[in-house]
């Protein structure tokens, strides 16, 4: 019952998030802090993890070839498959539910607990549009942070195949290039798209409608990660389902 | 003007607002006084529209905000100040930007205009160099006076400060709600002030509501709450040392 309401409570807060609009020059300015917090702020983080993962990818995929008949390109295959198909899009999104949704969270959360959220509506401003908008604008940059990983993903699964001695340049370039799929692609950004709308949206909630002290706004972060990292797993695997099988 | 109608309000099972009805005239400075936990935030948030009450109204010159749809409501709330209890300034914005924000979204002035506009309230709230600075760098009272400037930038019809003076100096208090008064008289707004200041009581109080446990106690003004012979009132005027020592002192007196 209670989260009935609370899907409810949801959904009414990003219709909430699309009307009576904040000034265009304000909500500009909104758009372009929260990109610097949420996408600018990101990419060090999503950079340093994908070139990593990619590695072990290719380091994985190489250690577990015994057979000698499997061509060597098999590596550049397996990680261009799962780096673009999971790791990139699924796996940095995990994370970011990690750092964006609890900054989220807890920078709506703290607003709602000093009252600042008050003191937005009684001035007459929509505070959900206010807050929640620029957010969800914001997030619609990050499949271009997807885009970073997913190169840099290979990059690391190509540094580490070549020069730790696993395959030749080559080898690991055709199989990279090997029964390419277009499509693969699409499913990866289609997905990553609802991932982003899931991350602005979430964590905000959590922060918007909590109740309590700066004890609850932890909570609600610790909360707000999990239910985000929930609801991209459960997309996931229903977008999968939909697109690919 | 604020009429009252009934008001009432609780959160679960229990009941905050107990149905009590009041006039909050313009052009004079309405304060609403009681103890600690007595209701008067939930009160005052009420009359605002950020808790919707259970039952009866509030009419904001002649309109019952219940009868406005939202956009209408916030037109009405454009022209509302509100002082928080907690002064809710934005923590990432400057003093300055926190006291230009209303007009940065309501009016159609330039950013030179509003910093000038910002900075003639920042005078009159006596909040010398801070303008650049982060809520979070300045003091509790200067956290306040900003609060109040924010208020009172966009020339509103309707003032609600909660605890406008507490945490300030007795001088400043002084000078707060001083200030308050004046800018309600010259703009002739509605103002209502939560405090339990009995130096604004003597000060500013023209209109005076005693809240207790959710009931509407007495209601007078500054000359009147005392000679009252409420009790509870009487109770929570004299309850500070020195309003006993004054009131010992006349009681002496006028039995010589
Ligand atoms: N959001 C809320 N949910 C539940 N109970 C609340 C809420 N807000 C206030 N109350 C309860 O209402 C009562 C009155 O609280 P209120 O904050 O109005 O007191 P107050 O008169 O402003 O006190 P103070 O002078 O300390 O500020 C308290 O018992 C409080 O616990
Ligand atoms: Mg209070």
């Amino acid at each position: 019952m209670t989260y009935l309401h609370s899907i409810g409570e949801y959904f009414i807060m990003i219709k909430d998030a699309f009307v009576k609009p904040t000034k265009g020059k304000v909500l500009r300015d909104l758009i372009f802090k929260e990109v610097d917090d949420l996408i600018i702020g990101s990419l060090g983080i999503v950079a340093f993890i994908s070139f990593f993962v990619g590695g072990v990818v290719a380091i994985q995929t190489a250690l577990n070839l015994n057979n000698p008949l499997l061509p060597k390109s098999l590596i550049g295959f397996a990680a261009r498959q799962s780096v673009i198909l999971e790791f990139a899009p699924t796996f940095i999104s995990v994370i970011m539910a990690g750092k964006v949704g609890s900054f989220i969270t807890s920078s709506i959360g703290t607003m709602r607990v000093t009252e600042q959220i008050d003191a937005l509506e009684v001035m007459g401003i929509n505070s959900i549009n206010y807050l929640v908008f620029p957010k969800i604008v914001a997030m619609m940059i990050y499949p271009f942070v997807i885009g970073i990983a997913m190169f840099l993903g290979i990059i690391g699964a190509y540094t580490a195949a070549v020069y730790g001695g696993f395959a030749p340049s080559e080898a690991f370039l055709s199989g990279m290039q090997e029964d390419f799929k277009p499509f693969q692609v699409f499913y990866a950004f289609f997905k990553t798209y609802l991932f982003a709308f899931l991350l602005a949206t979430i964590p905000a909630y959590h922060g918007y409608f909590m109740k309590g002290g700066a004890l609850e706004v932890g909570k609600a972060s610790t909360s707000s990660f999990v239910w985000t990292a929930v609801a991209i797993i459960i997309v996931n695997f229903i977008v999968t389902q939909l697109l690919l099988s | 003007m604020i009429e009252v109608k009934e008001i009432r309000k609780g959160f679960g099972d229990v009941e905050v607002l107990k149905g009590f009805s009041t006039t909050f005239q313009k052009g004079q400075t309405n304060l609403i006084i009681g103890q600690s936990g007595s209701g008067k935030t939930v009160f005052l948030k009420t009359m605002l529209g950020l808790h919707k009450p259970d039952s009866g109204q509030i009419i904001y010159d002649g309109t019952p905000y219940s009868n406005l749809d939202e956009e209408d409501q916030r037109d009405l709330r454009e022209q509302i100040g509100m002082v928080f209890q907690g002064s809710a300034l934005f923590d990432s914005m400057t003093v300055e930007e926190n006291i230009a924000f209303p007009l940065k979204m309501f009016t159609k002035m330039k950013k030179s205009e509003r910093i000038e506009r910002a900075n003639v309230v920042i005078d009159r709230v006596n909040l010398e160099n801070a303008n650049h600075k982060l809520p979070s760098e300045i003091s509790g009272g200067m956290q306040k006076r900003v609060a109040i400037a924010r208020a009172i930038v966009n020339n509103p019809k309707y003032l609600f400060c909660d605890e406008p003076n507490s945490g300030l100096d007795p001088n400043t208090a002084t000078i707060i709600d001083n200030l308050i008064r004046e800018i309600t008289i010259e703009y002739d707004i509605t103002t209502i002030i939560n405090t339990h200041d009995m130096n604004s009581v003597m000060e500013i109080g023209d209109h005076i509501v005693y809240l207790q446990k959710g009931h509407l106690a007495w209601e007078g003004d500054k000359t009147q709450i005392f000679k009252t012979d409420n009790e509870d009132v009487t109770n929570f005027v004299y309850s500070s040392n020195l309003f006993k020592m004054v009131r010992e002192a006349q009681l002496s007196k006028n039995s010589i």
